[in-house]
This record gives structure tokens, sequence and C-alpha cells, in this order.
């Protein structure tokens, strides 16, 4: 049998051990994990690419990278428990155990976009991935034109990095809205800012809508609305991109399962134009 | 790797510019010779009534006199009129299983002696084989799983040190099955590339014995081991002969110009809701097809959480879990998966792999247990209009 490092360059499959540094949480059901290497350290990453995350003994899940890409030795994961492998993770504890390996796939066109406006549309935890773009813009501010973040949650108390917004906010445009500022039966904090979803931000937005590039990540249908309401304010789906979700059992375009039409969204992915994918992803269940 | 450093043979219209002849006692010493250079060899042999691919000990094993009847959901062997060892079209089994295994250990863990976790690469090694009987649609659809495996961004350790070993002895088709289409496809039935050795089998006033072309120097080292001489123009012609014939005696075919087009302009064609109302979802055609190579991953740990085991097994697209993203699967109706898996054999393959998933082997048409013939689909949505009558049916 081989040790680790050698498995490693032996099969894509195996992952990296890390350990769980610090666990954040963010709302009820969603923490942020910040884990580092065991031994080697784990390859940098891009702004929107995602690593292979194992609960070990449970099973394994894609997750992007939500920290900051200049960090080279911590890794952040903003994970929600929705199933039985992010319910173990995010059940880990400081000290605890977990594998990883990538990062994979396609990142948000961060340099393509240099010289221009920047629209960042989010929704829910789709702010997760787009944290590392955040970043990255806000660490090379002086490439970038007027850079706009609009941020739609369910209600107040789903907001994510909330305080880390306040910061962003002195050097770029921040907007943010919920869906209802109060829910059934759950104790949120009083609202007094905007209601409604998140498109109803983009007519607002300050941008140069012909040079404009948009990085929209959140639920798939926000992200549909987000770019018929971009287009209409004439920012077309070749500078529109939009990070896709799909079951993935691999990440290196071997398992099959996260196909959408010719695209393989690990590999091809999980970072497209609007413009490439969005005929595909108006056909149901394709 | 033997098999494909073989270069384009040419086209399948022409015959072999060089052959030799093995009588067919030779096939014993030839199974040998592999023998000696360490190979497992695997080939046809019956079990619980079928061609299946097992592990061969003599040519004694192979299917003699037996042919294989194959219609939607139906197969069935057939004694032959003669004894031909290779006279059937193929079985339910196909290279796959030896290439990638329908279940293995991607990786284990085991923890370590301070309490941490040790990560070990799959410890099993790699198996040497020879497969022997070989179909030209087969050798397609190894060549399409090698750019699904080898030739993409990351490739599959398991399948890529196993293919690497692989030896391969073809044999042309002269019998098709009335399921087969692979001279629509343009796989068959002569195999013209990707093999050590290529035999046909020869039964006539002869005697029984095998034209041999040889694809590589590997091939070449086992022919020149047993007794052969120089085919005749004769023997030569007998032999193409032979898969000239087969050629005609498709029992189906496949218009599949520009079909790639086609299936993407009708995504939403209601012949989709007629093929869901008889899919049962089984995933029998996924099994059984040579290239469809989707798989999941387990993992599995002892009692006392000491050792981990990732399990990798062959999955299908016709699952309803195959999808199941936060919370829901993205391809909830059978519509829908039936959509996805014809869909991507004929067309988005194209764009992802430079050729089809489909070799026209039609196994996926003889396992369905409700008979659905995948080339009967794509002739319904090619010839029809959204149409309750059928009258616009080709």
């Amino acid at each position: 049998m081989l040790p680790v490092s050698e498995a490693v360059a032996a099969t894509p499959l195996a992952p990296r051990l890390t350990h769980v540094d610090r666990v954040e949480r963010e709302t009820a059901d969603t923490v942020t994990l910040h884990v580092s290497a065991v031994d080697t350290e784990l390859p940098p990453f891009a702004p929107g690419q995602f690593d292979m995350l194992s609960a070990l003994g449970v099973g394994e899940v894609p997750i992007s990278v939500s920290g900051d890409p200049d960090d080279r030795v911590t890794r952040q994961y903003t994970i929600r428990a929705v199933g039985a492998v992010t319910r173990a993770l995010t059940s880990l504890r400081p000290g605890g155990v977990m594998g990883v390996r990538g990062p994979y796939g396609h990142p948000w066109p961060v340099e393509a976009a240099v010289g221009a406006d920047v629209v960042v549309v989010a929704g829910g935890l789709g702010l997760a991935p787009l944290r590392p773009a955040i970043h990255h813009l806000l660490a090379h501010r002086d490439r970038y034109g007027r850079i706009s973040i609009l941020y739609g949650a369910r209600s107040p108390d789903e907001l994510l990095f909330a305080d880390e917004m306040q910061r962003w906010q002195s050097d770029v445009d921040v907007a943010v809205t919920v869906d209802a500022p109060s829910a059934p039966g759950k104790a949120i904090p009083p609202w007094d800012g905007r209601v409604g979803v998140v498109t109803t931000l983009i007519p607002d937005a300050l941008f140069d809508p012909h040079r404009a590039t948009a990085l929209v990540c959140g639920p798939e249908v926000m992200m549909r609305f987000t770019a018929r309401a971009l287009a209409d304010q004439g920012v077309t789906g070749e500078r529109v991109y939009v990070s896709l979700e799909r079951s993935m059992a691999c990440g290196v375009g071997l398992c099959g399962h996260c196909q959408l039409g010719p695209f393989f969204v690990c590999v091809d992915g999980p970072v497209l134009r609007h413009g490439l994918v969005g005929p595909w992803l108006a056909v149901r269940e394709l | 790797m033997t098999a494909q450093a073989a270069s384009a043979a040419g086209d399948a219209a022409r015959p072999p510019e060089s052959a030799e002849v093995i009588k067919a006692d030779a096939l014993e010493d030839l199974l040998d010779g592999l023998g000696r250079r360490g190979y497992t060899v695997v080939g046809p042999t019956v079990a619980d009534g079928a061609i299946v691919y097992d592990e061969l000990t003599s040519v004694a094993d192979l299917p003699r006199g037996w042919t294989d009847e194959q219609s939607p959901g139906r197969y069935r062997l057939a004694r032959r009129e003669d004894e031909a060892w290779f006279g059937y079209a193929v079985g339910p089994h196909s290279w796959k299983r030896y290439l990638l295994p329908p279940t293995h250990t991607a990786w284990s863990a085991e923890r370590t002696a301070d309490g941490g976790m040790r990560i070990l690469d799959d410890p099993s090694p790699v198996p040497r084989y020879a497969f022997v009987g070989v179909r030209s649609c087969e050798l397609a659809a190894i060549a399409v799983q090698d750019r699904v495996f080898i030739r993409g961004p990351f490739a599959d350790t398991v399948y890529a040190r196993r293919r690497d070993e692989v030896l391969l002895v073809a044999v042309n088709c002269g019998d098709p099955a009335g399921t087969c289409f692979c001279a629509s496809m343009g796989t068959g039935p002569r195999a013209t590339t990707g093999f050590d050795l290529a035999l046909t089998e020869l039964l006539d006033d002869e005697g029984h014995r095998f034209v041999v072309e040889v694809g590589t120097a590997a091939g070449r080292a086992l022919l020149d081991d047993v007794t052969h001489r120089a085919a005749e123009q004769r023997d030569v012609a007998a032999a193409v002969d032979i898969t000239d014939r087969a050629a005609q005696r498709m029992g189906r075919q496949m218009d599949v110009t520009g079909i790639r087009e086609l299936l993407y302009d009708n995504l939403e064609h209601p012949r989709w809701d007629d093929v869901a109302s008889r899919c049962l979802a089984c995933g029998n055609c996924t099994l059984a097809c040579p290239t469809c190579f989707c798989t999941s991953v387990t993992d599995v740990t002892d009692l006392a959480g000491e050792r981990i085991e990732r399990q990798r097994a062959w999955d299908s697209c016709f699952t309803l879990d195959f999808t199941y993203t936060a919370g829901a699967p993205v391809r909830g109706t059978t519509r829908s998966r039936y959509r996805q898996w014809m869909t991507h054999k004929l067309a988005t393959w194209i764009d992802q792999f430079g050729s089809s998933g489909c070799v026209g082997c039609g196994r996926c048409i003889t396992w369905c247990p409700v008979g659905i013939d995948i080339t009967e689909e794509v002739a319904a949505i090619r010839g029809t209009e959204p149409d309750e009558s059928g009258e616009n049916e080709t």
C-alpha cells in the first residue's frame, strides 16, 4: 500500500487530510469551516473553484471555497447542512479531520473583467462562492471600475458575512435585500432595509452596461431572473457569468453525474458564461 | 499501450494488405502463448444461457457451435449448423467490466497509532488481461472509453493502469444479431484498427482456420510463436466476404445524419413522453452498454472506525438519486432520464469527446426488458413532427 503522498499522485480520487482549525456559525444551518493541511499544503485556488470535501466514513461533496485566495495556509468553506455528508461536515469541531482534494473547475473571470465595472449578484448561500472573487476585487481595487455587490437573502437571519459586508461598503457599492423581513415562528432581528428579491436591486445599481461583467450565484431560478434583469439593463449574456450546482461524485469529469447538456459542470464549470449555458438551463429537468 | 499504438489501418472497405493463416488447432497454441506471457485470457464462453466473457483455460471453453438470436427484449442461445467457435454476435457482457470493474475500492484510510488517519491508494495489483474475441464494435467502444477515462483533463487511474496492460485479439463478426447496427455507426463489422491481432474465422471446404491480421509488434510476436502461413488471395477474399456479408445483414439501422442537431432541436419532442410510458428506468441499458461509464462512490467503515473504504461502483443515469442536488433530483421523471441517456449517447457525447457514444452493438435493445429500441426512437424523432396520428412516422 502507498502512503498518502504517492496515493494522491496515483489516483485523482484520494483526498489529502486536513484539520479543522475554526468553526464559525453563520446561520442556524450554515457554518464556515477554516481548515489547514495536515502535511502537504493544499494547492492554491482561484476565486470560484471548488474542492471535494470528504467526511471520512460518510462521503464526499463538492463545496466552493469561500475564503481569501491569497490565504495560502487556511482554506474556508461555507456549508449548509442539507444531506448526510454536509451534516457530518457542519458537525465537525476544531481539531476534527476531513479530506480535501482540489481545487477543481473554472474560476470567476476576474482577470478578464479588469478595467471595467463589475456587478456581483448573490442569492442566499450563493454569496459563499462569490466571496473569494470579492476578496480579489478588493485586493486589486484600483484595477476595476465601479464595483457593485447586490445580495439577497430569504430573511434577515439568513444573511451571510454581515460584518464583513459593512467593511466592503467602504470600497464598493453594497446593496442588500431580504425576501421577507420576518418569518413565522422565528425570532428575527428587526429589519429596516430593503424588502424584495435580489433582481429588484439591479435597476438602481450603478454600472456601465456595455462594459460591465456580472458574476452571479444563487438558486438556479434566481440566476435565470438575474440574467434577464441584467439583459434588460443592456448586459449581454456574454458578460454574465453564473456558478452552477449539480450532483458530483468525482469533480474531475469521470463520474458523469454533473452533466448539463454538453457540459460537465465540474470541469467545464462551475462558472460558465450565461450566454453559453442559459439555453440549456432553460430546459426543464435537463 | 499495445493496441492503442496501432495506427489506423485504413477504412473498413479495404481488404487487409497482408495476412496470415492459422489452422483452428493453432488457436490453442495462441492461448498458451498468452498464458506464457503472463496474460489472464478472457473470452467468450457459455454460462447461464448466454455467451458471456470469462477467463478461458482452453479453446474448449469457447461457445463452439452456438449462436445467439436477438431481438428487442429477447436473447436466446441456438445451435449452429457448423462448429464455429465465434459464430455469435455479442452477449450481455462487455469488456468494460475488466477495464473498470463494476465495484472496486477507490482508496482506503486507516487509523494510525497516534489517533490520526492515513490514506492508502487502491492496493489491488493491476491484472494483465488478454481479451480474445473482441468485436469491431467493441474495439470502437474501448476507444470511446479511452477518450473518457484517459484523454480527459484527469485520467482514471484504475482504468488507465488496466488498459495499459491489455492485449486485444479481435475476431471479426460474421453473424450479426437482429439488434446489431454497427454498419450504421461506422464501427464494424470489420476490425480495422485498435487490435494486436484480428482474426476472421473461416469454415469452408479448405477447413476450419483463421485469417490473421497483425496490428502491433506484440501481436506479431504472439503469432510468430504458432504455426502459420502466408494467406493466399482466396483466404483474404473469403475473410473479407464474411464481413461484407455481415454488413448486409444488420438487424437494425440508424440514420445518424445530423443527429446531434436533430436531438438538440427536439429536447421537448412528444416522443420522450411516449418512450417514458414504456421505460422502466431499470438501468439495464446502461449496464449492458459498452461505453456507459458513470460511477458513484460509497463510504464503508468497519465497526470500530479503524478503517474506511471509499467504494466505487457503476451507476446509471436512470436512477432517481443520480442527479440529487441540494435536496432534490434534477431529473425527477423517467422522461428526463431517458432523454438524458439517449441525448448523451448520440449527441452531447460528440461535443464532449469528439465521437458518438454509441457503437451500434445493440445490447441496449436486446437487454431492455420492455424492448425499447434506440434506433426506433431516433427514427420516430427524425420522422415525425409532433403528430398524434403517427401518419408522419417513417
